[in-house]
């Protein structure tokens, strides 16, 4: 039984991970329709910007909470204006071509990315400082680390105060007008440039928030790290019905569960005959299931009142 | 307008991109000299991963094939009456097999001269067959998996020990550790799969009980739920088939885990990365690694001093041994008097070489002769070097060894000769005496075998020297 509750606490966190970050994915989508391939390394530079800012203050003699705090500020800062650029260089002049043309250079501004950060972060692996004293819990025989419930927090915090901004504000108004019809949002008055910016940069801020977890959780980064995470999180959010922010936590915390479970438990139940590497399977036998059943994902609308 | 100066600004990016994927550090061809001598250039292929997760030991892999070029050129051979100058053509096959036949076909297509690599086993093997078709000669310094120079290709080299050596020592090793259960992690590819298995049968051989076997794969970060089934069989020790990029996160998050086993692993976790990326988690665990410890050869301190100076850098793992795979392709060059592949070929075979990283011969599968694995213990944030096993150290023993014979005869004349004194003295109890006798027996043959062991070393480090 320890065992389980051990498997579902990895799986309750890894899955916060995949949450935070699919939250990105679905607020662009929702908002414009855009899958944004290049959120996952939007992530990775979180990291690395971290990892380098602190690093820095570290050496410079600055405590390392408050070092890890400024790191952390530095890569929302980062994050936020590439988020910015991404839409302005990349996706507005795009807007109106047909959807597999954006589709295409998002996967494009992915490969830039990861090439621009192998030139100025490096091939090695980096280690991430450790920002927390070694806490570790114990409850019922499962073991878990102060970051580990930190990252909980942290993605459910987000994702609440996502959903007051979406519903509780004018600028959520807006994009929730401007996901329904572009066109006429703007007719309304509704500044549709500034609102997918928006978007854009509060999802990246989001990204950098994901990947600081990430780091300080593996206390590893490289420059290819965004890519399964955000394929991962892209999957996650497809679960949970693409564009819906509540659709994209659950997705991504049931994800990390099913993988976390799949992996402990395929060989058993398998006899041997299937391995832990088989542990993907798993995941991906629940999402064709689910989008048998439901084509939109779990909490995804048929139409119109996304985001 | 805008559209076309973004589609501007776009292009730029992506050239500006792909011009830092192709700007590698080749060697700034020397200048030919103003005699009228013709000049040969040699095609060398190498390939290893320059992108992914293993992009670190790709570079430190080119670095070494960069400074053996170097020298090379640096020195100006002559072969065929011709003045050679040698040319690298690096390679990107990212780990990945499918990667690793495209590449290798576009160096046949290039029509190179020879081959240093691959890097993984995964990749090596696919490959070796173009290059066997092709008649191209090829070297490896780091694929380990047996089956490279199993499948009878006579263009396929190693200069390192194998896997199922390495795997033998590995599971002798456990079991010296006293361990009795062991949970088994390998990361499906062609060496940590290969790995596995050999230290698999050389565990069970021993007496050790193989509780779980669990897989990942060589892109993974996160290994808790693997960790946490390991736990529950309360194994003693983790043994982890695959490379330092997910060793050192897995012997970290066992740590978390509360996992008390201990780790164990190959060449592929034997770095500075994985102590990095593994901190605390690593101290006091064991890996190990083909040949012997540089700086217990001959050539390797020179070796590493020349390596941190041309690059700047500290040597990851297989660099010195991609060293020497360029060093033997042009020794054997200079003994054919000929760059043509089908006519130097055969000296390879022949090769006799003074290596950095080991006397390098052939046997006749292409796998290096006498090939050493060295074990070390993860110390300070430092590898420390515990013993090497196997090898051909004790063939090449020379009057060292001697000495070392007469050394352990006197041990044995002297403690006969304190046993019978023991014997003399308590003749009542004959028993005891002779019980003690033949410990102090056996004492004196575990010390003779510790001075012939050490001779053997002090031997190889000399022979190395000459």
């Amino acid at each position: 039984m320890d065992i389980f509750l051990q498997q579902i606490v990895n799986g309750l966190v890894q899955g916060s991970i995949y949450a935070l970050v699919a939250l990105g994915y679905t607020m662009v989508y929702g908002i414009m329709g855009l899958i944004n391939f290049a959120h996952g390394e939007v992530v990775m530079i979180g990291t690395l910007v971290t990892i380098t800012v602190a690093g820095t203050l570290i050496k410079a003699g600055m405590p390392v909470a408050l070092a890890g705090l400024a790191g952390m500020m530095a890569a929302v800062l980062v994050c936020m204006a590439l988020g910015w650029a991404l839409e302005r260089v990349a996706y507005r002049p795009l807007r109106h071509a047909p959807r597999l043309t954006p589709l295409i250079t998002a996967i494009g501004m992915s490969i830039v990315l990861q090439n621009l950060a192998m030139m100025v972060w490096g091939r090695n692996y980096l280690t991430f400082p450790s920002f927390l004293p070694n806490m570790d819990f114990e409850l019922a025989g499962a073991h878990f680390t102060a970051i580990q419930v930190i990252i909980v927090l942290v993605s459910a915090a987000t994702m609440g105060a996502l959903l007051l901004l979406v519903y509780r504000t004018k600028l959520g108004m807006a994009m929730r007008a401007t996901a329904q019809n572009p066109a006429v949002a703007s007719l309304m008055g509704v500044n549709i440039n500034r609102v997918i910016a928006a978007a854009f940069v509060i999802g990246s801020a989001l990204g950098a928030v994901a990947g600081v977890m990430v780091g300080a959780y593996y206390e590893i980064a490289h420059y290819q790290m965004g890519f399964m995470l955000g394929l991962k999180a892209f999957t996650a959010a497809v679960l949970g019905g693409i564009g819906n922010l509540a659709g994209a936590m659950l997705g991504g915390i049931l994800l990390g569960i099913i993988e976390a479970l799949g992996a402990g438990y395929i060989g058993d139940l398998t006899g041997g005959f299937l391995g832990s590497h088989y542990q993907d399977i798993f995941a991906f036998v629940v999402l064709i299931v689910v989008l048998m059943f439901k084509p939109s994902g779990l909490f995804g609308e048929k139409s119109g009142d996304r985001a | 307008m805008q559209a076309r100066l973004s589609v501007i600004a776009l292009s730029v990016a992506a050239v500006f991109a792909l011009s830092a994927c192709g700007q590698k550090e080749e060697p700034k061809p020397v200048a030919a000299a103003p005699d009228a001598k013709p000049e040969t250039v040699v095609k060398l292929g190498h390939v290893a991963p320059m992108t992914g997760p293993q992009a670190h030991l790709g570079k430190d892999n080119e670095n070494g094939a960069v400074l053996a070029v170097e020298e090379l050129n640096a020195k100006g051979m002559e072969i065929g009456g011709a003045k050679v100058r040698f040319e690298l053509i690096n390679e990107d096959d990212g780990a990945d097999p499918k990667q690793g036949a495209i590449v290798a076909q576009k160096l046949v297509d290039a029509k190179v001269n020879g081959v240093i690599g691959h890097l993984n086993s995964g990749t090596t093997i696919p490959a070796s067959k173009l290059y066997f078709d092709a008649g191209i000669p090829q070297v490896s310094g780091s694929a380990t998996n047996p089956k490279y120079t199993q499948q009878g290709f006579k263009t396929a080299f190693r200069v390192m020990a194998n896997d199922v050596q390495q795997g033998l020592a590995l599971g002798e090793f456990a079991a010296k550790q006293g361990v009795k259960t062991v949970a088994i992690v390998d990361d499906r590819t062609a060496y940590g799969q290969g790995l596995a298995d050999e230290f698999k049968k050389a565990a069970e051989a021993a007496g050790i009980k193989v509780v779980a076997t669990e897989y990942t794969n060589d892109k993974a970060t996160d290994f808790k739920a693997i960790l946490t089934k390991i736990k529950s069989t309360k194994a003693e020790l983790i043994f982890f088939g695959g490379m330092d990029a997910q060793g050192g996160p897995l012997a970290k998050q066992a740590k978390q885990l509360g996992v008390k086993a201990l780790f164990l692993g190959g060449d592929g976790v034997c770095t500075p990365e994985f102590m990095k990326l593994g901190g605390e988690a690593a101290e006091g665990n064991y890996c190990s690694l083909p040949g012997s410890p540089l700086e217990k050869l001959a050539n390797g301190p020179a070796f590493k001093e020349k390596f941190n100076k041309r690059f700047n850098a500290e040597i990851q793992l297989y660099a010195p041994y991609v060293y020497d795979a360029v060093w033997v392709v042009a020794e054997a060059m200079k003994r054919a008097d000929s760059v043509d592949p089908a006519k130097y070929l055969a000296e390879i075979g022949k090769t006799r070489y003074d290596g950095v990283t080991a006397q390098i011969a052939f046997d006749e599968f292409g796998d290096l002769k006498g090939g050493a694995i060295s074990m070390y213990k993860y110390t300070g944030g430092k590898l420390e070097y515990v013993e090497t096993l196997g090898g051909g150290a004790v063939a090449t023993a020379g009057s060292e060894v001697k000495e070392a014979v007469a050394e352990v005869k006197d041990a044995a004349k002297a403690v006969a000769g304190a046993a019978t004194a023991v014997g003399k003295e308590a003749v009542s109890d004959v028993k005891d005496a002779a019980k003690a006798a033949a410990e102090a027996g056996k004492d004196a043959v575990k010390a003779g075998a510790e001075a012939v062991k050490n001779a053997a070393d002090a031997t190889k480090a000399a022979v190395d020297k000459k």
